[in-house]
């Protein structure tokens, strides 16, 4: 019997000590990242790092992304969270992970030296962790996230199969670009491919010509319930994916494509035509070395309003507030993004560098992609952010009219309709 | 009055010692599956995002919101239909394959274990595999998907469609690989109970003048119910919760087309960041599995009776 109790006595301790807040070794920080192809890199990093500061970092990878974002928010709710982790959702999570207090403001960090660290980076890339004093999600104002790199989403060609086509540089308008599409399609090859199952690929696409035919006031008006989705222009949004499939331009297949495979397509020259983000000029890389493709912006098919692109930071990593080790986190982020440890980044990865001051020697596709942030914006420095069902109803209505179930109109009728209510939601709560 | 208190006190000792071994389990009943449960149940009445520490109180507002979601129904039906396509063809050919394997068959051990490779692999591989097999997609004339690739060389061109974008199609592929991978454990468990059955009562049918039919009919088939009964509730446990397959073969698309409610259910908690409205879609679908479940267990009881 006390053989039992001491059994059982060591099995509830352990239990207990199973459940508590994990041991905090002072010399270690801690970082979960969700970055498969960085992560050997950033190893490599960290033991440099350890090597000149005796501070061991353990970089800890979880992916992919959905299953990362999961853990992030399962250990927020345990308050198990790392020293230093990213957050990889809408402004409005982000808020919600501040305002519990698990991420630290990091603007005294930035702003020390007359700004010296804030002057590294890209504007637009520390823009997207930036909350400003009018911020609509009730946060204080300041810095919440060091960028680690920069990533713009545009349209990649490949040369070879545009050559057959009889084209020597890529099409600039939505027509000429259709007409070239056609071309490629006679040849029996696929125009354009991309990974619209994964709905925020989808979105990301019309968005980018939603601002091209109605304006940045206009879009944010509708996100505000202003405008409806019935609106001539968001109907032409949605008349765009009914040309692209009554054209031929993609194939039925798109809808319930993964990035990956899309990936796969393009780069084994199945495709002509991608829409994809920065990264891609190291998974083609990886996929098929002698691939010889071209960067363009997705071709405007309005001259009233600029086309703009999705771009920003590509990845960035948080101070968990609670952390003890918060001031080592910091300064190990400071280093990281350094303009040596930026430049390795990017030479080892072929990401575009968060820190201006590491541009340098740069490949020509990925310096394409890096042109293109001139011409960029991200939902995630909107003023207003879209409700997520509405959004979750806008892309899967337009997989609805790729496929030819529904039309434009019926599927604006039907986000609408979702938007109402949402907004009636909003208010009954308010 | 000692001894009383004697015998009182041996009594509680009794019951401690009793209490102690039992505890562990106990403990780890309640913080892995009561505490969970009953958590569920509260957060289904709550709005909360997952991560804000508010999480005001909404009694049932959750659940009436999920009566009138159309994607929910859209996707509980799909769940029926996959499930539906397992009970009958899944469960159909596991148990002709059983019958096939209990007799003395050359190579019959190859066959158990050949049939029992599906149920072991991945269902991610499996997704991912079938998905290439089912792609639509042609350069040049060439067919990337294997099936239509097999199709236009047997010149059944007609047939050719994109397998997992069609609206029409995709949700019956989804229900033909799920019942492809889950006929094993079917297999495996039709093939145990055949085997228990005493062959003194084939012997006795036979002597009876009872041919093959109605030997099956008469012997096999009753002896083997209790055994269908629980390849039956498992079957439509497995088959409403399928959803990995979903996600690694379509995504939930085209559309809404091969939703399902664990889908569902992930895309509310991690999509719309609605973990109130996931937790109250978890709560209704665990009730249509209890019922489902009772109402086989009542089924099989009438038909012992017959």
């Amino acid at each position: 019997m006390k053989r039992y109790l001491a059994g059982l006595l060591t099995c509830l301790t352990l239990l207990a000590s199973g459940c508590g807040q994990p041991s905090h070794d002072s010399n270690t920080i801690t970082v979960w990242h969700w970055m498969t192809d960085r992560h050997d890199a950033l190893i490599k990093l960290a033991e440099q790092y350890e090597d000149e500061t005796g501070i061991t970092v353990n970089f800890q990878l979880f992916a992919p992304s959905d299953v990362y974002s999961q853990k992030i928010t399962a250990a927020a709710q345990a308050r198990i969270l790392p020293d230093i982790f990213g957050i990889l959702d809408k402004k409005s999570v982000v808020g919600e992970f501040i305002k519990s207090g698990f991420v630290a403001n990091l603007t005294e960090s930035f702003d020390a030296n007359h700004q010296e660290w804030r002057k590294w980076f890209f504007e637009k890339a520390l823009a997207v962790n930036v909350f400003d004093p009018d911020n609509p999600y009730g946060v204080e104002p300041g810095i919440y996230g060091v960028p680690l790199d920069v990533t713009t989403i545009q349209m990649v060609y490949n040369k070879d199969l545009l050559e057959q086509a009889g084209y020597k540089t890529p099409p600039k308008t939505f027509d000429e670009w259709i007409e070239a599409a056609q071309k490629i399609r006679a040849l029996g090859l696929v125009p354009f491919v991309s990974g619209w199952s994964e709905l925020w690929l989808a979105d990301c696409f019309s968005s980018n010509y939603a601002f091209n035919i109605m304006g940045e006031d206009k879009v944010m008006a509708t996100y505000r319930g202003e405008v409806p989705y019935t609106d001539p222009d968001w109907i032409r949004v949605f008349e765009i994916f009914q040309t692209l499939a009554e054209k031929n331009v993609v194939d039925q297949g798109i809808v319930t494509k993964s990035n990956k495979f899309a990936e796969q397509d393009f780069a084994l020259g199945r495709a002509a035509f991608a829409f994809n983000g920065s990264w891609c000029v190291n998974v083609y890389h990886g996929m098929n070395p002698d691939l010889r493709y071209g960067v363009m912006m997705p071709p405007e098919i309005s001259s009233k309003y600029p086309l703009l692109i999705w771009g920003g930071a590509g990845s960035s990593l948080m101070v968990n507030d609670a952390s003890p080790n918060k001031e080592k986190a910091v300064a190990f982020l400071k280093w990281l993004t350094a303009k040596e440890q930026q430049q390795y980044l990017s030479e080892a990865t072929k990401n575009l560098p968060a820190n201006r001051l590491a541009l340098a020697d740069l490949p020509e596709e990925l310096s394409d992609f890096g042109n293109g942030m001139a011409d960029s914006t991200h939902p995630t420095i909107w003023p207003v952010e879209e409700d997520a069902l509405v959004k979750e109803k806008f892309t899967k209505g337009l997989q609805s009219i790729i496929i030819g179930e529904s039309t434009p109109e019926e599927v604006a009728q039907e986000v609408q309709a979702v938007k109402e209510r949402q907004l009636q939601r909003a208010k009954n709560r308010r | 009055m000692s001894l009383l208190s004697k015998n009182f006190s041996s009594h509680w000792k009794d019951y401690l010692t009793s209490f102690l071994f039992i505890f562990p389990a106990v403990l780890i009943f309640t913080v892995f599956y009561v505490y969970p449960f009953f958590e569920t149940f509260n957060l289904a009445m709550r709005e909360w995002n997952g991560i804000s520490l508010m999480r005001p109180f909404i009694w049932f507002q959750n659940f009436q919101d999920l009566l009138t979601d159309g994607v929910w129904w859209q996707a509980v039906w799909h769940a029926f239909y996959i499930t539906l396509f397992a009970l009958t063809i899944q469960n159909a050919v596991a148990f002709m394959l059983a019958l096939a394997c209990d007799r003395e068959i050359r190579a019959k051990n190859f066959y158990r274990m050949v049939f029992f490779i599906p149920p072991v692999l991945s269902e991610v591989v499996v997704g991912f595999v079938w998905k290439w097999i089912l792609e639509g997609g042609m350069q040049g004339g060439q067919y990337f998907g294997l099936l239509n690739h097999f199709l236009h060389s047997v010149g059944l061109n007609h047939l050719i469609t994109d397998w997992l974008s069609n609206p029409r199609t995709a949700l019956t592929c989804i229900a033909i690989v799920h019942s492809w991978k889950g006929f094993g454990w079917g297999f495996i468990m039709f093939l145990a109970g055949l085997q228990t059955i005493d062959h003194q009562l084939y012997e006795a049918a036979k002597v009876d003048g009872a041919n093959s039919w109605k030997t099956f009919w008469n012997v096999t088939v009753p002896m083997m119910l209790p055994v269908i009964v629980v390849v039956l509730i498992l079957t439509i446990l497995g088959s409403m919760q399928a959803f990995v397959l979903v996600l690694s073969m379509t995504n939930e698309g085209p559309g809404y087309h091969t939703t399902v409610p664990v889908t569902r259910i992930l895309a509310a908690m991690t999509g719309t960041k609605q973990y109130g409205y996931a937790c109250a879609m978890g709560v209704t679908f665990g009730a249509i599995l209890i019922a489902l479940s009772l109402t086989l267990k009542k089924v099989e009881s009438k038909v012992k009776q017959i």
